[in-house]
């Protein structure tokens, strides 16, 4: 990448995210849309590449409603280049897509996009995140899965934590810390959708979803979108805020594409998207400010943080135990109240926020001085990872 | 309902050797590699001529998870999702439903043994605990 300059992310935008807001998801992603622009100091006209993941996508209601097409016409964009990835880097993807095709030439400046519905279709009885249900016959990885009543990646992650548990002597109250930290950073951002406390107590009493996962270890859908600008480098120098240049990225496999047949269910894909990203780039996780980590499942954190090299296989628990990670400490992950309680928008809400903090603009909970982050999003099988910094 | 998997040319065998009570993995006749999910070429040495082959019906549990959460209508919880090493086919693993076992009971390397039940045109598997120490 070197050789092509940096690709840079120059603005990001969230919509009024919010549970059940009955708000319909082109409205959510043209206000997003709108914010990234605004912090970009681009007009519509600027944009000239567009990117999603995973594409429109009707398997799961909710999950994906808008493709690129839908995009390009509501906000009336004329594009050189678009792309949507359904068999990418996870939920980076797109980003990573983006970045390619500015340093290639293709586009200056690309709309990267997520918008969900999850929670209004929930709200109207269809049920989100199942793919497959209700369907008579189901193929791909989700084949060996659904039919055996795995419908759930709650499950998924449940199998994985269990046997983290046993390895490492992790227990319940570990994730606990977890899911009370960042609520504790989410009490920090009015834009994060839980605005109560939670206490350790309330953590361990609710009830289980898929052992040992209990409600507050699943993160929240909701209704929004994000929009995250990546451009050129030249482009780049022209936006109204400092680049935040892409340094590295990680998008590396070395498993199956399955939850289940992966050697290690005590690694993810993480952990071979992580080590490539470190690869790429001279600096290591001593030199990083600020993280955005996946928990769709908090047992992703400390699965991430190992990935990452953040610590070492198996003591994720200590670093955790340690405070590195909450409000105040070294390492502070999902500084915006994560997906646990900032809601779901599918990698790209960490990424939002990894920004935020990267400008100086993270309010009550801003990170004094922070210049370098690292984003990691997917779990199970599929990550991508990606550090970036202001110069 | 659950949905039922979507038959192919290469996870029938799996799917319907239930009929004869079998639990069936595909193998590499040239290198022996066991592939699994099934693929109609050897991922380690790129033959073709692969097949599916009976193994004994046993493993071990790897891992597992209680799913309390009734996901769709009328699903009955809880129930044991296990990720189980099967025997006779190394590297290989199998989501699995336990059936007949208190949740409570169950624990890692613990050994299982497979059955099966009809469900239009395929034969499901579901596992039970084997009583005594690991398979
Ligand atoms: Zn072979």
């Amino acid at each position: 990448m070197s050789a092509l300059g940096k690709a840079a992310i120059t603005g990001v935008g969230m919509s009024d995210i919010g549970r059940n807001t009955g708000r319909p998801a082109i409205i959510h992603l043209a206000e997003a849309a709108d914010r990234a622009l605004a912090r970009a100091g681009l007009t519509r006209a600027d944009i000239d590449g567009i990117a999603t993941y995973p594409g429109k996508a009707e398997n799961s209601p909710g999950m994906s409603p808008l493709g690129t097409g839908e995009v390009r016409n509501a906000l009336g964009l004329q594009t050189r280049w678009h792309s949507a990835v359904p068999d990418g880097p996870a939920q980076m993807a797109p980003i990573m897509v983006a970045a390619m095709a500015v340093l290639t030439g293709q586009a200056r400046h690309v709309m990267c996009f997520r918008a969900l519905t999850e929670s209004s279709s929930q709200t109207a009885g269809r049920r989100a995140s199942i793919a497959g249900a209700g369907k008579a016959q189901i193929g791909g990885w989700m084949g060996w899965l659904a039919p055996v009543g795995a419908l759930s990646a709650s499950n998924w992650a449940g199998w994985m934590a269990t046997r983290y548990f046993h390895e490492f002597g992790m227990t319940r109250e570990h994730l606990g810390m977890v899911a009370t930290g960042e609520r504790r950073f989410a009490l920090m951002n009015p834009a994060a959708v839980m605005q109560k406390p939670l206490t350790m107590d309330d953590y361990l009493a609710a009830r289980t979803i898929s052992s040992p996962l209990g409600l507050f270890d699943c993160d929240i859908p909701i209704d929004g979108a994000a929009v995250v600008i990546v451009s050129a480098p030249d482009a780049a120098r022209n936006c109204r805020l400092a680049p935040l240049e892409i340094e590295a990225m990680g998008s590396a496999l070395r498993s199956q594409e399955t939850w289940d047949q992966r050697a290690d269910l005590t690694t993810m894909g993480a952990h071979d998207a992580g080590a490539d990203m470190w690869c790429r780039t001279s600096l290591g996780p001593r030199d990083v400010d600020v993280l955005g980590l996946y928990d769709g499942f908090s047992i992703f954190v400390p699965m991430w943080l190992e990935a990452l090299g953040f610590c070492g296989h198996g003591e994720a628990k200590d670093f955790i135990a340690e405070g590195n990670i909450g409000p105040g400490g070294r390492f502070p992950v999902n500084t915006g109240g994560g997906q646990l309680s900032g809601g779901r928008l599918h990698g790209f809400g960490l990424l939002y926020e990894v920004c935020l903090q990267l400008w100086g603009e993270a309010g009550a909970r801003q990170v004094a001085n922070a210049r370098t982050g690292v984003c990691g999003m997917g779990g199970g099988f599929i990550a991508g990872s990606m550090l970036i910094r202001r110069d | 309902m659950l949905p039922l998997p979507e038959l192919t040319r290469e996870n029938t065998p799996f799917w319907t050797a239930g009929e004869r009570g079998e639990l069936v993995i595909v193998f590499c006749d040239d290198c022996t590699h066991a592939i699994h999910p099934p693929q109609l070429l050897c991922p380690a040495c790129q033959s073709r001529n692969v097949g599916p082959r009976a193994v004994p019906g046993t493993g071990k549990i790897y891992t597992f998870t209680v799913n309390h959460q009734p996901w769709i209508p009328g699903m009955d919880v809880p129930f044991v999702l296990a990720v189980v090493d099967v025997d006779g086919a190394p590297g290989v693993r199998v989501t699995a439903r336990l059936a007949g076992c208190d949740p409570e009971d169950v624990r890692i390397e613990q050994g299982v043994r497979i059955g099966f039940a009809q469900s239009g045109d395929v034969w499901l598997p579901h596992w039970h605990l084997v009583a005594g120490a690991t398979a």
